[in-house]
């Protein structure tokens, strides 16, 4: 076979721009054009200002004359949330140099859009490498093994040498198989991990587009995995394959409804859709983080845990690829770089829900101790601490988010594997229950409460937020 | 809601399927996940086993029962070597009795930490494999310090066994026991045992009534996983096994329905108990002497005759079935291997119409069976 082996990494990528350049544009139109107004490109807060009682006007709306030569500006910051805010910088680093001027609008935003694209791909990218290390080595660990030790440090570098292994591999496509579902499936499957990464912080004001519905686009645009695994398993022209396209559709469509009940209930208590709101919601000690508000959230979040293993098809919910059973289920007869991308997208997919339920119920990138997140969040900040707590703030996320991921490496090589029939008992009959109570208990509790952290005890004993 | 009919699909698993525990093949007739009927199809490893004896003399052919129940070599070795012994009349020294039954049940425990390790493995738990492969390996590092190897061993012959067993291998192997039992058995038990995920996939799943089981030849664990308490080593002991204290564990519906996979796959677990139990007292009586007849060593010539002679191996009855015309060569050897009688309930319990392609690879497991020897 003397296809081009790169095909599919290069048309995912495309397409993975094309997707999210959209969601960048969509805001921008709405902010402000870039030579406008430094410092104000665009602003989450408007609708976390639905919430925050006495939220100041969005600075969109403030006159700010360009004075680019001043750094304090460039990091622009916004006065009731504070912290280092990337977008504008980059707008006033635009205007610092003068080329707001030179070069026409529209490739100044094509230029961020490109950075913000290669930024996500190249974490993603990345944090599969490492994903993929670490589950060796944790699975190593528990089971008695060192797991790769030889290339680099601990085997640091073995994804790596496997991933070039994997671009080497013959391309092949069963003779029977549909060729264009068959080549389309994987960049469809990684796309749809790919665009959940659109609304999803990786710090605070880090984030390829704060959408305003970004929940319920992450919990909306999932679906498109699901086709594509379909059109895999489907094409393939494989029983084997079709038996695990049949247990994955069956499963993430089930798992989605338990998933979509925690959403709408840390919505009901954010009262907003924007992943920036809802963290910025959880400010302050570590109790009020929504996994801590009250008992209806705290057991959604488990819910939200469970279920989320299923959404990524991990064990003990990883009936689509069974290896005992069914081989590898829908991607037994793919290879190379194919086989790579699914690979790619199950460990980005891993993140992702980790950073989900990051957001959603474990603080997001506040690390519940107040002081520290109060570095550089005061509106007169020097830049050194603005940009410190920046750092700070993404590294406690992305942490988090590991730690999540390294739970579900742990609960992988711990548990076996349930039945179809058991899979789904679990989830129409426990897990869809107990959330739909848990959304009308939680926002009840609020109601009563006023969404006091630690089910209302710090707040009971005077200890603030 | 109107009846609404699917097709049915005929799938083909294996003869190269992980859970297949080699070359098998099952045609499966399923409705969705719903296993409806089975057909299995076997011969993939056939290596004329018992055509090849009667060109090789007597010594020769023990190498060939090795590669019968590769798993656990010693039983077989064990029952061949004691049919032309039976045929002989030959009396074999208490050294070599008390050194056959010791790697017997090391070699039982190896196999049943195999059959445990597999077995997690094809209800998709990977860890315990690891921990299994990790223990079995210090029994077969004893068994290489024994004869130098540690799969195919040849090492138990006619007239007694190859080498003695020296002091530094008795400590090795009482310091096994005392490392294994009851610490490890209890760490598989809290890993996969009493675990719910498994319970649940393994209890009530294709339940082996004592009848079927009986009327298809099933033996072994398997067959005293159905409550059945028979087993060879009490029952008709062969070698000195009349000599120890053990127990005989059976299937008692513990979890679910008495035969179920949960029952086959803890009669497993607790025959472990009752191998070490064994291997204690055989090292405390362990007498000195010959560890061998040197004589049967050098060749053996049985008389005219018949005879048919059955241990029990790791998987159940290992029986041989020999005619000698007085030749140094056998006759005919017919091999009776349990794996090729517990395998052939497999199309009884999967063809019931309750049990699903995911239970399917749970009973193959549950049957514990080793292709080398259905097909020999």
């Amino acid at each position: 076979m003397t296809r081009p082996r790169n095909t599919a990494i290069l048309a995912s990528a495309c397409i993975a721009l094309s997707v999210l350049g959209p969601a960048l544009w969509a805001q921008e139109a709405a902010g402000t054009a870039p030579t406008a107004a430094p410092g104000a490109a665009q602003d989450g807060s408007a609708v976390g200002g639905i919430v925050q009682s006495g939220a100041v006007p969005a600075p969109a709306a403030e006159p700010a004359p360009p004075t680019a030569a001043d750094l304090a500006k460039r990091y622009g910051t916004i006065p009731e949330q504070g912290g280092l805010y990337l977008q504008a910088g980059f707008y006033q680093l635009v205007d610092a140099l003068g080329l707001a001027v030179t070069l026409p609008e529209w490739l100044v935003v094509l230029v961020a859009l490109l950075v913000v694209c290669l930024l996500v791909f190249g974490f993603i990218n990345v944090f599969a490498l490492f994903a993929v290390w670490l589950e060796r080595k944790v699975s190593a660990h528990i089971q008695c093994r060192l797991g790769p030790m030889e290339v680099g440090p601990h085997g640091l570098l073995q994804t790596i040498a496997d991933g070039i292994k994997l671009t080497a591999k013959e391309d092949i496509i069963p003779r029977l198989a549909d060729r264009p579902l068959y080549i389309l499936a994987p960049i469809l499957v990684f796309t749809g991990v790919l665009i959940r990464f659109v609304p999803l912080p990786f710090g605070q004001h880090l984030v390829a587009s704060d959408l305003d519905l970004g929940l319920f686009f992450v919990a909306a645009v999932g679906t498109v995995e699901v086709i594509g695994v379909i059109m895999a398993g489907w094409s393939s022209n494989n029983k084997w394959s079709l038996f695990g396209t049949i247990r994955t559709a069956t499963q993430m469509v089930s798992y989605e409804i338990p998933i979509g009940f925690a959403f709408v209930a840390v919505i009901a208590c954010a009262g907003s859709f924007s992943l920036q709101d809802i963290v910025n919601q959880q400010r302050g000690w570590f109790w009020n983080w929504y996994v801590l508000v009250n008992p209806f959230l705290t057991i959604l979040s488990i819910v939200y845990l469970t279920a989320s293993l299923a959404e990524c098809k991990r064990a003990p919910f990883d009936l689509p690829e069974a290896e005992s059973e069914l081989v590898s289920g829908f991607h037994t007869e793919y290879t190379g770089m194919r086989f790579g991308l699914f690979f790619l997208s199950e460990y980005a997919a891993m993140y992702l829900v980790s950073a989900v339920a990051v957001v959603i119920f474990f603080g997001g990138w506040w690390s519940g101790i107040r002081p520290l997140d109060d570095i550089g969040m005061s509106p007169g900040s020097p830049p050194a601490a603005a940009i410190a707590g920046f750092l700070l703030k993404a590294a406690v996320f992305v942490t988090k988010a590991v730690v999540l991921v390294f739970v579900q490496v742990w609960v992988r090589w711990t548990l076996p594997r349930v039945r179809l029939d058991q899979m789904m008992h679990l989830c129409w009959k426990v897990l869809l229950p107990i959330s739909l109570v848990c959304l009308v208990g939680s926002t009840l509790w609020q109601m009563a409460s006023g969404g006091a952290g630690l089910y209302g005890i710090p707040a009971l004993l005077g200890l603030g937020s | 809601m109107p009846d609404i009919k699917t097709e049915e699909m005929l799938l083909n698993m294996g003869p190269q399927h992980p859970s297949t525990h080699g070359v098998f093949r099952v045609v499966v007739r399923t409705d969705g996940e719903m296993v409806l009927e089975t057909e299995s199809h076997i011969g993939y490893l056939h290596r004329c086993f018992e055509k090849v004896a009667e060109n090789n003399n007597y010594l020769q052919v023990v190498p060939y029962t090795d590669r019968m129940d590769y798993l656990c070599a010693m039983a077989n070795n064990l029952g061949y070597a004691q049919t032309v012994e039976k045929l002989m009349q030959l009396q074999v020294p208490e050294r070599a009795e008390h050194i056959r039954v010791i790697v017997t049940e090391l070699n039982r425990i190896a196999s049943h930490l195999m059959a445990f390790g597999t077995y997690g493995m094809d209800i998709g738990a990977m860890t315990p494999f690891l921990y299994a492969f990790r223990d079995r390996e210090m029994i077969l590092k004893i068994f290489e310090k024994l004869c130098g190897q540690r799969l195919n061993y040849s090492y138990v012959r006619i007239g007694g066994v190859t080498f003695d067993i020296t002091d530094e291998i008795v400590a090795d192997i009482a310091r096994f026991c005392e490392y294994f039992e009851p610490s490890i058995i209890k760490e598989y038990n809290d890993l996969l045992s009493y675990n719910g995920i498994f319970i649940s996939r393994t209890a009530n799943v294709g339940v082996l009534p004592v009848e079927l089981a009986i009327s298809y030849g099933v033996t072994g664990p398997s067959l005293r996983g159905s409550g059945l308490k028979r087993d060879l080593r009490k029952d008709e002991p062969s070698s000195i096994y009349d000599r120890f204290e053990f127990d005989v564990p059976v299937g008692t519906g513990e979890m679910g329905t008495i035969g179920d996979c949960w029952d086959r796959y803890m009669v497993r677990i607790r025959e472990m108990t009752e191998s070490v139990k064994i291997i204690r007292q055989a090292l405390d009586a362990l007498p000195p002497g010959e560890f061998c007849d040197k004589k049967a060593f050098r060749g053996v010539k049985p008389p005219k005759g018949e005879v048919y002679h059955k241990v029990e191996g790791a998987r159940g009855e290992v029986g041989f079935y020999l005619v000698s015309d007085g030749t140094n060569k056998p006759y005919r050897v017919k091999a009776r291997g349990p794996s090729f009688s517990n395998i052939s309930v497999l199309d009884a319990l999967t063809s019931r119409g309750d049990c699903m392609v995911a239970d399917m690879v749970a009973i193959i497991g549950s049957l514990d069976i080793v292709m080398g020897e259905v097909d020999r």
